[in-house]
């Protein structure tokens, strides 16, 4: 790493920390929340989709898993949160290795397609689940005061914030690991070209097990850091289809494969949300979905390496 | 469950399942001729059926007499998609694919929300309407219309592909771009035609669907995904297998409606597909 990557690097991290105590308004904080959220979510399916290049359109699964162990676990007072967000993260590793057996066989479309009909399925079964409250969602009882152990905290944003941010870093991090370990060189060995990888002793099936499960973890802490933020969860906003593609779309429109790609891909999606919301007015309009859409049209079509490679294009021709 | 029931299941399940069929051919056709899934198939549906709906709600026109222009319109939607989209990304990786039509879905379904807004709409008191009683099996008029004109259709395209010269040449362009070429075929006219039939199918099965179902925004979607599953039972690519690929789908979901519970019935569906892709990944009636 240069010397002024490094400086930039660690600006941006020294904002991000100052961030809460420059910006004591709830709402300006609720926007980087949710930046960072879906930043995360977006890197658990870079790992997957981006470095092994198994195209998952069913990540809502393991959010919801996360977020359903979170509201459960506080529902029905069993445990802290946090140990939910373990637990929830251990059940959608399971879960990615129960899905994973069978459709890590099929390819290309044919996976892609698969991953929505498992998807639909767990929505379905979710909704009709009265153990989980089924259609009618889960509350999760508030509790008093706000503490660390409980994962709520009414009074100040700072602290939801401090978490998410740590949930990032933790992506980053994992990401950037995989990039340089044996594992990123198998990951992509396998994206590249399956059969030459196994051809050279790439265990492949294993390969793509292990990317499930990295990216099925980190999927459900986000998916319990959502429920504990929102307090309120129901199938229909932890587990439909439109999650599972908003979560591609922040990463292909960053940059698939790279490891700022997902940031970058958050921070400019969910602020464009926020603005036309703003500007333009009227809920239900989905507005923000119809750029979301051209961009990532425009994007797939011109420049799949999306906004990091437009950058690096940039870079190279200056 | 009496006899009855089942009999009425099957009976609806057959006349929907043929729908299905007709969306399901456009989408294998164009699998077949540039192995790209089109996954902005069910906002097309939903085009259409918006393209009937405001037929009727603007000059009165019923979706029946408005089918052609539907079709039409559709049909042009497909080769500019082609034109203006795919063309792009026929060599790309396979994300770029998938993402490129996934991103035209999205704009499309919001596009159609942020104009015409999020609610059900119906085209009411319809050419035909009320229904039939065949051995104490209910009938719904508008969906054996819709299912016999589904069947003429698939009927025509069908005939289109297997007899006429242009058919042939598309088949010829599916089974290898290259050589197809160097036979004389202009594989990128073939390409946007099989685009543009891809549309006519889905805006004719629209229409169809508009003299009794809903209209709104997301209404492509489930038929979408019900469609994906009817071109993996027939095999990608393979467009008379669908017609049986959708009669399947239109069975199974009635049926898993009946035997476990209504809300319950898409997941026998999707359940077929996976088990269909993992035992014949090449389809029920693929060849290879």
């Amino acid at each position: 790493m240069s010397r002024t990557r490094l400086a930039v690097g660690l600006v941006l991290l020294a904002a991000a920390v100052l961030f809460p105590a420059l910006v004591t308004l709830p709402y300006p904080r609720d926007v980087l929340i949710r930046i960072f959220l879906f930043a995360t979510l977006a890197q658990a399916w870079n790992i997957l989709a981006g470095y092994c290049g198994q195209i998952s359109l069913g990540h809502a699964i393991f959010f919801g898993t996360g977020a359903y162990a979170a509201g459960m676990f506080v529902a029905k007072d069993i445990a802290s949160p946090w140990v939910a967000m373990v637990v929830g993260a251990v059940i959608a590793v399971a879960l990615s290795q129960v899905i994973g057996a069978p459709v890590f066989r099929l390819r290309g479309h044919y996976f892609a397609i698969a991953t929505i009909a498992v998807g639909e399925i767990v929505h379905i079964l979710a909704v009709n689940w009265e153990l989980i409250g089924a259609a009618r969602g889960l509350y999760i009882p508030i509790k008093r005061p706000d503490s660390l152990v409980n994962f709520q905290f009414h009074q100040s944003k700072a602290v939801y914030y401090y978490i998410v941010l740590g949930l990032l870093l933790l992506g980053l991090g994992v990401t950037r690991l995989i990039e340089r370990s044996r594992l990123g060189y198998y990951f992509r060995a396998v994206r590249e070209e399956q059969d030459a990888a196994a051809s050279l002793g790439v265990a492949v099936a294993r390969t793509k097990r292990m990317a499930f499960a990295i990216s099925a973890a980190l999927t459900a802490m986000c998916g319990t850091f959502y429920a504990q933020y929102v307090l309120f969860i129901d199938p229909e906003s932890v587990l439909p289809l439109s999650l599972s593609i908003l979560i591609c779309l922040v990463a292909v429109l960053g940059g698939v494969g790279t490891l700022w790609g997902p940031l970058i891909g958050a921070a400019v999606l969910i602020p464009l949300g926020e603005a036309t919301r703003i500007y333009v007015g009227g809920t239900g309009k989905a507005l923000d979905l119809v750029i979301y859409g051209a961009l990532i049209m425009v994007v797939s079509v011109a420049q799949p390496a999306g906004l990091v490679g437009i950058a690096r294009r940039l870079r190279r021709a200056a | 469950m009496t006899l009855e029931l089942v009999l009425q299941g099957v009976v609806g399940g057959l006349l929907m399942g043929l729908v299905y069929a007709l969306i399901a051919a456009g989408l294998s056709l164009i699998f077949g001729l540039m192995e790209i899934v089109n996954f902005a198939h069910g906002e097309f549906l939903m085009l259409a059926m918006f393209a009937s709906f405001w037929a009727w709600a603007l000059w009165r026109l019923d979706p029946l007499v408005s089918l052609p222009l539907t079709a039409l319109l559709l049909g042009v939607l497909g080769w500019a998609t082609y034109h203006g989209v795919v063309r792009f990304i026929l060599d790309a990786p396979m994300l770029a694919q998938i993402f490129a039509t996934f991103g035209l879905a999205v704009f499309l379904r919001s596009g159609a929300q942020a104009l015409w807004g999020a609610d059900f709409h119906l085209v009411k008191d319809p050419l035909v309407q009320g229904r039939v009683t065949v051995a104490g099996v209910f009938i719904g008029l508008p969906q054996l219309v819709a299912s016999a004109g589904a069947l003429v259709a698939f009927g025509l395209l069908y005939w289109f592909i297997t007899r006429t010269e242009t058919g042939l040449a598309l088949q010829a362009t599916a089974q290898d771009r290259q050589a197809a070429s160097l036979m004389g075929i202009d594989t990128q006219w073939m390409f946007a035609l099989g685009w543009a039939i891809g549309g006519a199918c889905v805006g004719v099965a629209g229409g169809l669907l508009a003299t009794f179902f809903y209209v709104f925004p997301d209404v492509g979607a489930s038929f979408a995904l019900l469609a994906y599953v009817a071109v993996a039972l027939g095999g990608f690519g393979n467009v008379p297998a669908t017609l049986a690929g959708g009669v399947v789908v239109g069975l199974v979901e009635v049926l898993g409606g009946l035997l476990f519970d209504p809300s319950l019935k898409l997941i026998g569906v999707f359940a077929l597909y996976l088990l269909v892709v993992l035992w014949r990944p090449q389809g029920l009636f693929g060849r290879f």
